[in-house]
């Protein structure tokens, strides 16, 4: 990346900006949008509620689940995949595909097949962030120096020892990048799951004040699920960019 | 070594629809849950014919349509005027990077209440989702255009315009391509998502109003129509942009 130089206040001004146009559209609709004050003042006042934890800690947990369930299995299986020039090769479109489906038409037959509980919130969840995770696992695995198993060969390594000392942590900064886009579309997941079909968690009050036509607790929300969202993303991108620094 | 490939894929798509079938017919998967494959097909025939969902299918290609006109047409633009401005640049960078950690079906309600019901929210949730694929993709194309390659047209006296049009756009359309591909398929995703979640039309919508009145048979129908088609659209895109690439390297 050529233009890599960070320009902090620059980042700043822009989001000052963004937050100029919402007001901008506040004063201009009226109305129809909160205005950034009054949003923040109305996370505030919705933070200090045992309802609003207690449907966070439905989401957050949903989406723990789910992340897990998908970092483990993206990863080992972007491994699998990986390691076969062939079979890699013979699954990269197809993942490229059932990626750039609409999983939302899928939902309905989640939903049959694991109930309307938590299950299958945490289906749809994986099922948004399994496959980024996968196809960026395997891609990384691929694009290994062959010069490392040589001198793993070279070295009398064990096929385990290969991949646990050798190929895990080459394309660990790629499988971040994959958990990063995975942690995202997991969070998308889950919250479409709870707007559509769900008792319990955010999404299910963003649908709740959506019907009620109650803009100040739906912008509330969405200005929590956006901030948490964000937050979660810089964590992971410092992560990968401090691996990356000490493993490059 | 490519037909392999080409037909231990069309071997594992065939099998999973044979397994399926067969687990459906025999029972084990009961038809509460899951229709077998062929009937969902001949259903999807039967309505493609009847015209029942017509409408719906139209509208919903229409704003996908449209959202991925406006995605691909406004993130160039965009994508050029940020390319033009290091300064601008180096402030979005981070942003645009964190874009699609944002959960934008949230502010799916707050478009609502912005542009009434009806079609304009789906599409301008649509847009968001795909326009920054196409900005990403535009200014990787601009930055990947060889250093050369403007010396070279500017030894041959070339204006500005003619440079960007015979030079610049033929050496970037690779990447801008495959930004159209993904804008593409975010508009899919958009558009069909905002339907479910509510809406009065399209496809989306009458899939979740098929599921809400355990008419199954419609439901997988419609199901099946979707997977097809963003399959073959995204399959067709595919062999576009693999050629772009194979040209690239050449």
């Amino acid at each position: 990346m050529e233009t890599k130089k960070p320009n902090p206040l620059g980042t700043i001004a822009v989001v000052l900006v963004l937050i100029g146009l919402w007001q901008t559209v506040h004063l201009l609709g009226g109305a129809a949008i909160g205005s950034p004050v009054a949003t923040v003042h109305g996370l505030w006042q919705m933070m200090g509620t045992a309802s609003f934890w207690e449907d966070a800690a439905e989401t957050g947990r949903a989406l723990a689940y789910s992340l897990v369930i998908a970092v483990a299995g993206g990863i080992a299986l972007g491994l699998g995949l990986g390691a076969n020039r062939l079979a890699a090769k013979v699954a990269e479109p197809m993942m490229m595909n059932l990626y750039s489906l609409p999983k939302v038409t899928l939902y309905p037959l989640v939903l049959l097949v694991f109930g309307l509980g938590i299950a299958s919130k945490v289906a749809f969840g994986v099922m948004h962030g399994l496959i980024p995770i996968l196809i960026f696992t395997m891609n990384g695995v691929r694009q290994i120096k062959p010069v490392y198993f040589r001198a793993a060969h070279a070295m009398h390594l064990s096929r385990n020892q290969i991949a646990l000392r050798v190929v895990l942590p080459a394309v660990l900064p790629e499988v971040l990048s994959g958990v990063r886009l995975g942690f995202s579309l997991s969070l998308l997941g889950v919250l479409i799951g709870e707007m559509f079909a769900s008792q319990k968690g955010l999404g299910h009050q963003l649908a709740n004040a959506m019907n009620l036509g109650n803009i100040d607790a739906l912008m509330a929300v969405a200005l929590f699920l956006m901030l948490f969202a964000l937050a979660g993303n810089a964590l992971l991108m410092t992560l990968s960019r401090r691996y990356r620094a000490t493993g490059a | 070594m490519i037909r392999t490939e080409h037909y231990i894929r069309l071997g594992i798509v065939v099998g999973l629809v044979l397994l399926i079938e067969g687990l459906c017919r025999t029972g084990t998967i009961p038809a509460s849950v899951m229709i077998a494959p062929s009937a969902m097909a001949a259903h999807a025939i039967e309505i493609l014919r009847e015209g029942r969902f017509t409408h719906d299918i139209v509208a919903s290609f229409t704003s996908i349509a449209v959202a991925a006109a406006c995605a691909v047409g406004f993130g160039f633009a965009a994508g050029l005027a940020i390319h033009a401005m290091p300064g601008v640049r180096r402030a979005l960078e981070p942003l645009i990077a964190s874009y699609y950690a944002v959960p934008t079906f949230a502010f799916y309600p707050v478009f609502i209440v912005l542009f009434g019901v009806g079609s304009l929210p789906i599409i301008a949730i649509a847009t968001l989702l795909a326009i920054v694929s196409m900005i990403t993709a535009t200014m990787t194309g601009l930055d990947r255009i060889p250093h050369a390659f403007s010396k070279t047209a500017r030894v041959m006296r070339l204006g500005r315009w003619q440079t960007v049009w015979h030079v610049k756009l033929p050496a970037a359309l690779p990447h801008l391509f495959s930004g159209v591909r993904l804008a593409v398929s975010h508009a899919f995703i958009g558009v069909i998502a905002s339907e479910f979640i509510l809406s009065g039309s399209g496809i989306g919508y009458a899939i979740s109003y098929a599921y809400n009145n355990f008419e199954n048979a419609d439901m997988y129908a419609l199901m099946l129509l979707v997977l097809v088609s963003v399959t073959l659209i995204n399959s067709a895109l595919n062999h576009v942009d693999a050629r772009f690439q194979a040209r690239r390297r050449r």
